[in-house]
């Protein structure tokens, strides 16, 4: 990304020492200078709204995690999502947050802190185990959706011609077809091949490609352009070392950034599915589901709608903002000092 | 521009062609059709297999079955479409023509709103670029890109439709509820207006004793029950819109725009009462069109011909105020049958469907019945684009303002109005018509959620149905609509960039 902006051309001697004291001067003060990575790194710490929701991330993923274990490692909390129990009060939730000093019953956890469902589910469990779902498939559907977008868009933009009509032809194909439909469709059949969430996971990235496809090929049309790619060439470099190890590289902060809202629109895709019926399919759980069989148990027990909506919202909204987070950090543009307001109207804040 | 648009169609075509074929493969693929009867226990099961087999024409290979299809869809060419039938031998285009009218009416209008609110936003969070407002409104966008579209839904349901039914049985405001209003009226006031600290003070303190004042008036008025706005109303408002609008385009001073304006208010204020029968007794959809029609052409001829040097700003204005106005006679009337809609649906806004089943009322109640089914979905699929078209125009115009010709604009002395609308704004638009374009294929895939959870039968059902049985035909006539409008839309943006930008030769 960082090509060396101050070259120093060779021009009248003057110029010429000018430039150089400038360069002692500034080797004189005592500025490390530093990597491009770390250049990345500093900015997304100094995003505060990113570094809350990754805080908020990782605790979510932590106690979803710990909380009802995974992959037969048993988790903290001792109820199973698919054991039936006799419902105690309504099935009202225990959890307390209010204490006794404002007028609440203190703060307390209790048997059931989200409540139980119809036949007496803890709610909890299922909930949790539902936010396991959301983020293995935010995760996988990430990872896939991102490695084919961003090859089928490098392989298209390095060869151009004709390789690149039909790559991106393919491409208007997957975009033409409403993206909930093809999921849909693509969802029932994982269903019915007996499929766990990770093949739902796989086909959703499947169809999900297109949007970084296209922005890392423009990248790549430009880029291929550059010095240093004729270099590689010169010196022998095969189309697919220069590819992985020069164009891919270079396009690294546009296939983060998108890589994170893939993930965020993925967990909303997912929950819209198992809503509609094509995606997780019950016993299992999963947070959209759970919101399409509850829905109609708003006015009476709302516990059961708001636990699960506001659990997806959160995980959305925290992945998003990372995602502007890192595009901050990566795209030196967007930073927030040095820049004027829109026509001078108003004044930057530093 | 004929070659391009040849060009450009045919591969189009091709395009559509190739995921049909997708999608077909997909949807056969998907499960087996027969699955619910093989399961079944009834006595003349063998002969419903059969029956099915045949309305679906499962004894032919699928390609033989999607050439059937896709010749059916070729007739579309002689104006006589056959989309096949459904498992059950209904004909698809029969169901297709019922759900099309309901969806698209949905998504036309939340899409127009979207765009039209979503620039504005945009174009304001820019010029005020890190302001409160501006933080405000990255938040709210990337909060409602992240809700999941059915629990949003569930939720205004629950406040906005059963909430406002339960309020509106007997309209009343607490003191502290008027108090509360009135300070948050104030605030967003003077957010939006925003200024030196003394100006947001006196916005926020006028619009706050405004508030406080217009509500408790109009309970007493019972205007919640019986809302009305009059001729007089109705001629007050249009004038004072042929005002502002001459002043935020050139200036009051500027006649050639201004008498123009005012004509047409003046014609509207007549014409309102003269036709006022027309309004009551004979009103039906085209003749609404046909008004709707007339109040462009009439103010664009007015101000054509009297505009001389400005007839193109003069135009704009008369037609603005031509169409404001006879806007605002239709929500006069709609006012007026308020009272009696009541009388005949007392929970006005009912959480499913697109109309009210065997609803018996004349033209004013049956639109005001599709208005309030319409209210909840068009709210929710609004609110969802709209927060990805602020964001774009927002990005798209503090891009171009970096650019060399808004210095050059400025630096002239080109008044602040000038320099935004024409030189920033029309330049940022080009990369929103593509987005727009996008979108609106993307919104209909929205949209199914929303008709699922307000139980509409539109598209979004025949889609789910036809998943859910296996059943191409409904499936591949939502994509045909679907695919269609994408197809088209994208064309339109094409042709609207050239429009845009005269560097752009195709």
């Amino acid at each position: 990304m960082s090509i060396d902006k101050n070259m120093n051309t060779p021009g009248s001697g003057d110029v010429y020492s000018l430039a150089e004291a400038e360069d002692a001067a500034l080797l004189a003060k005592d500025t490390q200078s530093l990597s491009q990575g770390q250049l990345v790194r500093r900015r997304f710490v100094a995003h505060k709204g990113a570094m809350i929701s990754l805080g908020v991330l990782v605790f979510i993923t932590l106690f979803a995690y710990t909380s009802v274990g995974f992959a037969g490692v048993p988790g903290w909390w001792g109820k199973s999502y698919l054991d039936a129990a006799t419902t105690v009060d309504g099935g009202r939730p225990t959890l307390s947050l209010i204490p006794q000093w404002l007028g609440g019953s203190g703060i307390a956890w209790g048997d059931h802190p989200f409540g139980q469902e119809n036949t007496g589910k803890d709610y909890f469990a299922l909930v949790m185990r539902g936010t396991q779902k959301s983020i293995i498939i935010g995760v996988v559907v990430g990872i896939v959706a991102t490695a084919i977008g961003a090859i089928i868009g490098a392989v298209a933009g390095y060869f151009r011609g004709w390789v690149d009509s039909i790559l991106m032809r393919l491409t208007d194909l997957f975009i033409v077809i409403p993206l909930l439909v093809l999921a849909a469709v693509l969802g029932q059949m994982a269903g019915n091949l007996g499929g766990s969430i990770i093949t739902l996971a796989v086909v959703l990235g499947l169809v999900t490609w297109t949007g970084l496809a296209r922005l890392v090929r423009g990248e790549v049309l430009s880029l291929r352009e550059r010095e240093f790619v004729s270099a590689a060439q010169a010196m022998g470099a095969g189309s697919g070392r220069i590819i992985f190890k020069h164009l891919l590289p270079n396009t690294i902060g546009v296939i983060v950034v998108n890589a994170t809202f893939a993930i965020a629109s993925a967990i909303l895709l997912e929950s819209s599915l198992s809503f509609l019926g094509f995606g997780v399919q019950p016993p299992e759980s999963s947070l959209g589901l759970l919101i399409s069989q509850y829905q109609n148990a708003f006015t009476n027990r709302p516990w059961l709608f708001w636990w699960p909506g506001m659990i997806i919202l959160a995980i959305a909204l925290s992945v998003n903002f990372i995602g502007d987070g890192l595009r901050d950090a990566f795209d030196p543009r967007q930073s927030r000092k040095h820049k004027r307001g829109l026509f001078g109207l108003t004044k930057a804040k530093g | 521009m004929l070659k391009f648009i040849i060009r450009r169609v045919g591969a189009a075509i091709g395009i559509l062609f190739g995921a049909s074929l997708l999608l077909y493969v997909l949807v056969i693929n998907s499960g087996d059709p027969l699955e619910d009867l093989r399961e079944s226990n009834a006595e003349n099961r063998e002969y419903l297999i059969q029956q099915r087999i045949e309305f679906m024409n499962l004894d032919v290979p699928w390609y033989q079955r999607y050439w059937d299809w896709l010749a059916g869809v070729g007739k579309c060419f002689a104006l006589q479409c056959d989309l096949g039938t459904n498992r059950s031998g209904v004909s698809v285009d029969s169901l297709l023509a019922l759900a099309a009218s309901s969806t698209l009416r949905l998504v036309l209008l939340a899409t127009v709103l979207a765009l039209i609110i979503g620039i504005a936003i945009g174009i304001l969070t820019a010029i005020r670029q890190y302001s409160g407002l501006d933080y405000g409104v990255t938040f709210a966008t990337f909060l409602f890109f992240s809700l999941p579209v059915f629990w949003a839904a569930v939720l205004l349901k629950e406040y906005m439709a059963i909430g406002y039914n339960d309020w509106l049985r007997d309209p009343d405001f607490t003191l502290g509820q008027i108090l509360v209003i009135a300070a948050i009226a104030g605030f967003l006031m003077q957010v939006f207006l925003a200024g030196s600290l003394r100006r947001r003070i006196l916005t926020f303190a006028v619009t706050a004793v405004f508030i406080g004042a217009a509500l408790p008036t109009l309970l007493a008025l019972g205007y919640f029950r019986e809302p009305r706005l009059g001729y007089v109303g109705v001629a007050l408002l249009t004038f004072a819109v042929a005002l502002s609008a001459t002043a935020m385009s050139v200036g009051l001073k500027t006649r050639k725009v201004l008498y123009p304006a005012l004509i047409t208010a003046a014609l509207v204020s007549v014409l309102q009462i003269v036709l006022v029968n027309v309004f009551v007794y004979y009103m039906n959809w085209w003749i609404m069109a046909a008004g709707l029609a007339l109040a462009f052409v009439i103010p664009w001829f007015i101000g054509h011909s009297m505009g001389g040097r400005y007839k193109g700003t003069a135009a704009g204005v008369s037609m603005t105020t031509g169409v404001v106005g006879a806007g605002l006679t239709v929500l006069d009337h709609f006012f007026r049958s308020w009272p009696g809609f009541l009388d005949l649906k007392p929970r006005p806004i009912s959480t499913i469907g697109s109309q009210t089943p065997n609803f018996a009322g004349g033209f004013w109640e049956t639109a005001l019945d599709y208005g309030t089914q319409l209210i909840l979905p068009t709210i929710l699929l609004t609110v969802i684009s709209l927060a990805s078209y602020s964001r774009y125009t927002r990005a798209s115009m503090l891009e171009v303002s970096r650019q060399d010709y808004i210095r050059t604009a400025r630096s002239k002395g080109l008044p602040e109005r000038t320099v935004i609308f024409r030189h920033a704004f029309r330049n940022a638009l080009i990369p929103i018509a593509t987005i727009a374009a996008f979108d609106f294929a993307a919104l209909i895939g929205g949209a199914v959620i929303t008709e699922t959870v307000f139980g509409w039968k539109g598209m979004g059902e025949l889609f789910i149905t036809g998943l859910d049985q296996v059943d191409p035909a409904p499936v591949m006539a939502f994509f045909l609509v679907t695919g269609t409008a994408a197809i088209l839309f994208n064309l339109l943006a094409d042709i609207f960039y050239a429009i845009l930008d005269p560097r752009i030769r195709v």
